[in-house]
């Protein structure tokens, strides 16, 4: 029977990567992923995790041993934020490019200067081109739950492709909440048997191969492609797994978005991560006075989901995208990447900025931005520049 | 494949009792007279094959060879250029927990990827005590990208930036190495590979990080001819430039090459290594004698670590 107890994020992210039996750590700590990291380490300490820790001098290692790891089969995890990340950044991109099938939890947190430790997302963002599989979590449940499917879809040999499991600093990491854990062997069957894996090679002396030597242009692309081609056999691998996760536990993640109130929504706003919860009350309010809203959260950046976007922003009055996260000289990531997604389709789209450096976003907010998409419908007036939201001392 | 039989501490070793399998492979991307290829090659006898190599950046990444081949006959992981020990690292966890822990996991790296941009990995690697050999292949600068300075280039020597020779010494990487007090450090040379082979053995017959600094003369870089790798070797070690040694858990050694020139008169003058490298053609006699004063100097410290030594060992 599956338990549930109150738990961090980050708590959620460890007792998950228990579950999925990860048999190499290795990580650094850093504000506010390092709970993460302390936990593990009292589970191999403790003998409750059979797991070996290489406890490394920077990320830039971390991810480098975790690389090694998978590079013998093994089922190998790390966790990180922020400059962490961007520290690992070189080796981020070694395990997407390389196919080194493995998991690692992001903490989303801003990067400095100035210093913050709060939420904002351009860290994984700016690794949305590195080959990883990226996902946001709304709640510890889905952190939990997303970090034991990874493994299924990392591992599957139509994929092949590292993870990254992406949730809101202290939003997510430090707030409990009851997540259910689900039982060990239940999980034992549903993830393929750890160290088993020899796709897409592993070292071994009896089947020599040189992993990553140089490759002229008239290999590259092949190579690339191959890549591409596993994002999008993720698609249809990442709703199996969450179909089949849902058949064990009851929670099914058969999507790569999550459709909330849309289908005869005139507006839709598009979101990921935490803030997904503030904003689907904000929509049950406003259509409680009668207005058609509804979210749409993207559940993994990459692969991008093209098809459900297109599919359920056509026809729409207007789309609103919001971001935590920037791109300067441009605007919102995720705007960027809708706008493009949508092209063809004739539906206005205005982008928000808000939430930078863990700056709050209130149910006020979002009843705020929805009124504002609502009014520039009613209006019929063309998008306008990103709009910040409560930024002070702006109207 | 099976392991190779000995392992045994002082072993001497003859050429004959090498296997006559090939890890490095013909038709490979080395200059003519490459050292590397030199050293990859006795790395292959000396462990017949039964480990796995992790490369970071450096000319090894070229000699491999481009895809879809590989002049290596043992898996290679290549990383990024800093990342070396970690990676190996985490190899070795991972043959441990798949039990597949006597593999042996053998870093190849450059004295750029060791002495410069690795150092802080491998620094973590050798505090952790990691379960792997790490070879520092040293040509003395960065070949790869065209003969640029790093730390490991020796004081006066010309590259494309010290082109009026560098005005730094050399980093002493196996005594930092030593201070990390990892079970075991040597040094090697190319030009002495049997001696080469023994303590690539030494280690492998030891857990936890062992170091091996293999210098490496390199035609193309120094500005010798191709067929002179050998002799240039020999005389780094002839006029004491490069020492040889083990410090073998804590104990220092110095190999017996080397014994006699413990005695400075025993040592052939800088200069018959000097001029035969287009790298030193500009050195002046002040550049020379500061030369002279660090090969004292180097080997004043050596005396001093085998009286420590002796000490420790209890005074015999
Ligand atoms: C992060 C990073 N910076 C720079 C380089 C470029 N680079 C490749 S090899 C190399 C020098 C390697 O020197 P060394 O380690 O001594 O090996 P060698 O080429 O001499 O064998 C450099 C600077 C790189 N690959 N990665
Ligand atoms: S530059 Fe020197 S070390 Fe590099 S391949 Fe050529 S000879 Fe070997
Ligand atoms: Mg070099």
């Amino acid at each position: 029977m599956a338990k549930t107890e109150i738990l961090t994020g980050n708590y959620a992210v460890a007792y998950a990567a228990k579950l999925s039996r990860v048999q190499v750590i290795s990580a650094y700590p850093i504000t506010p992923q390092t709970s993460i990291v302390e936990k593990l380490d009292e589970f191999v300490e403790s003998g409750e995790l059979n797991a070996k820790y290489v406890r490394v001098e920077s990320e830039h290692s971390a991810m480098a041993a975790c690389i090694g790891a998978a590079a013998t089969g093994a089922r190998a995890f790390t966790a990180t934020s922020s400059h962490g990340l961007m520290y690992m950044s070189e080796l981020v991109w070694w395990a997407g490019l390389g196919k080194f099938p493995l998991v690692m939890a992001v903490v989303c947190r801003a990067l400095a200067p100035p210093w913050s430790i709060w939420s904002e997302h351009n860290d994984v963002l700016a690794h949305r081109d590195s080959g990883w599989i990226i996902f946001f979590a709304e709640d510890n449940q889905e952190v939990l739950d997303l970090i034991i499917q990874s493994y299924r879809i990392c591992e599957d040999e139509r994929v092949l492709q590292p993870v990254m499991v992406a949730l809101d600093a202290f939003i997510l990491s430090h707030t409990s909440m009851p997540v259910s854990i689900p039982e060990q062997s239940d999980i034992d069957e549903y993830l393929p048997t750890p160290g088993s894996r020899r796709k897409p090679f592993i070292l071994d002396p009896d089947d020599p191969l040189t992993h990553g030597n140089l490759t002229y242009p008239e290999y590259f692309m092949e190579i690339r492609y191959e890549i591409e081609k596993s994002m999008n056999s993720a698609r249809r691998v990442i709703i199996e797994a969450g179909r089949r996760y849902g058949e064990i536990t009851g929670r099914y993640y058969d999507s790569l978005v999550e459709d909330y109130r849309c289908g005869d929504a005139d507006i839709v706003l598009v979101n990921v991560g935490s803030s997904c919860g503030d904003a689907k009350e904000a929509v049950d309010l406003l259509r409680d006075e009668g207005y058609k809203v509804g979210l749409l959260k993207l559940r993994t950046v990459r692969p991008f989901p093209f098809e459900d976007l297109r599919r359920i922003c056509s026809g729409k009055r207007y789309i609103g995208v919001f971001d935590r996260n920037y791109s300067f000289g441009y605007g919102g990531i995720l705007h960027c990447e809708v706008s493009s997604a949508l092209s063809g389709i004739k539906v206005p789209i205005q982008g928000f900025i808000g939430g930078l450096g863990g700056r709050d976003i209130t149910l006020d907010d979002y009843v705020w931005v929805f009124k504002i998409l609502v009014d520039m419908a009613d209006r019929g007036v063309e998008p306008k520049p990103p709009i910040w939201v409560g930024l002070r001392g702006v109207v | 494949m099976g392991g190779f039989k000995g392992g045994g501490l002082n072993m001497s070793i003859s050429i004959r009792s090498l296997t006559l399998n090939e890890y490095l492979l013909p038709g490979n991307a080395s200059c003519p007279g490459c050292p590397a290829s030199i050293g990859l090659r006795m790395l292959g006898k000396a462990l017949e094959g039964r480990y796995v190599l992790v490369i970071p950046a450096c000319c090894s990444t070229i000699i491999e060879g481009p895809y879809p081949k590989s002049s290596y006959g043992v898996p290679v992981l290549n990383i990024a250029f800093a990342a070396s020990p970690s990676a190996a690292a985490g190899i070795k966890a991972g043959f441990e927990v798949l039990g597949k822990g006597d593999i042996h996991v053998v870093v190849w790296a450059g004295d750029g990827g060791t002495a410069d941009i690795g150092m802080a990995s491998l620094s973590g690697a050798a505090e952790r005590n990691d379960d792997i050999i790490y070879i520092c292949y040293d040509n003395e600068a960065y070949m790869n990208t065209g003969i640029q300075r790093s730390s490991a280039t020796p004081y006066a020597a010309w590259t494309t930036t010290t082109i009026t020779g560098k005005s730094e010494h050399k980093k002493n990487l196996p005594m930092i190495m030593a201070a990390h007090k990892i079970p075991y450090v040597a040094t090697a040379s190319v030009a002495y590979p049997l001696d080469f082979v023994v303590k690539v053995r030494k280690a492998a017959s030891i857990r936890g990080m062992k170091y091996i600094h293999l210098h490496s003369p390199c035609p193309t870089g120094w500005r010798f001819p191709s067929d002179k790798t050998v002799e240039v070797g020999r005389l780094a070690v002839q006029t004491g430039l490069w020492p040889l040694y083990e410090i073998d858990h804590g104990v220092f050694k110095l190999s017996d090459i080397c014994k006699p020139l413990l005695d400075k008169r025993n040592r052939k003058p800088i200069e018959e290594y000097i001029k035969i490298q287009g790298r030193f053609s500009r050195i002046s006699k002040e550049q020379l004698a500061e030369l002279e004063r660090y090969v004292e100097s180097l080997w004043n410290e050596i005396a001093l670590m085998i009286e420590k030594s002796k000490m420790s060992e209890g005074g015999c």
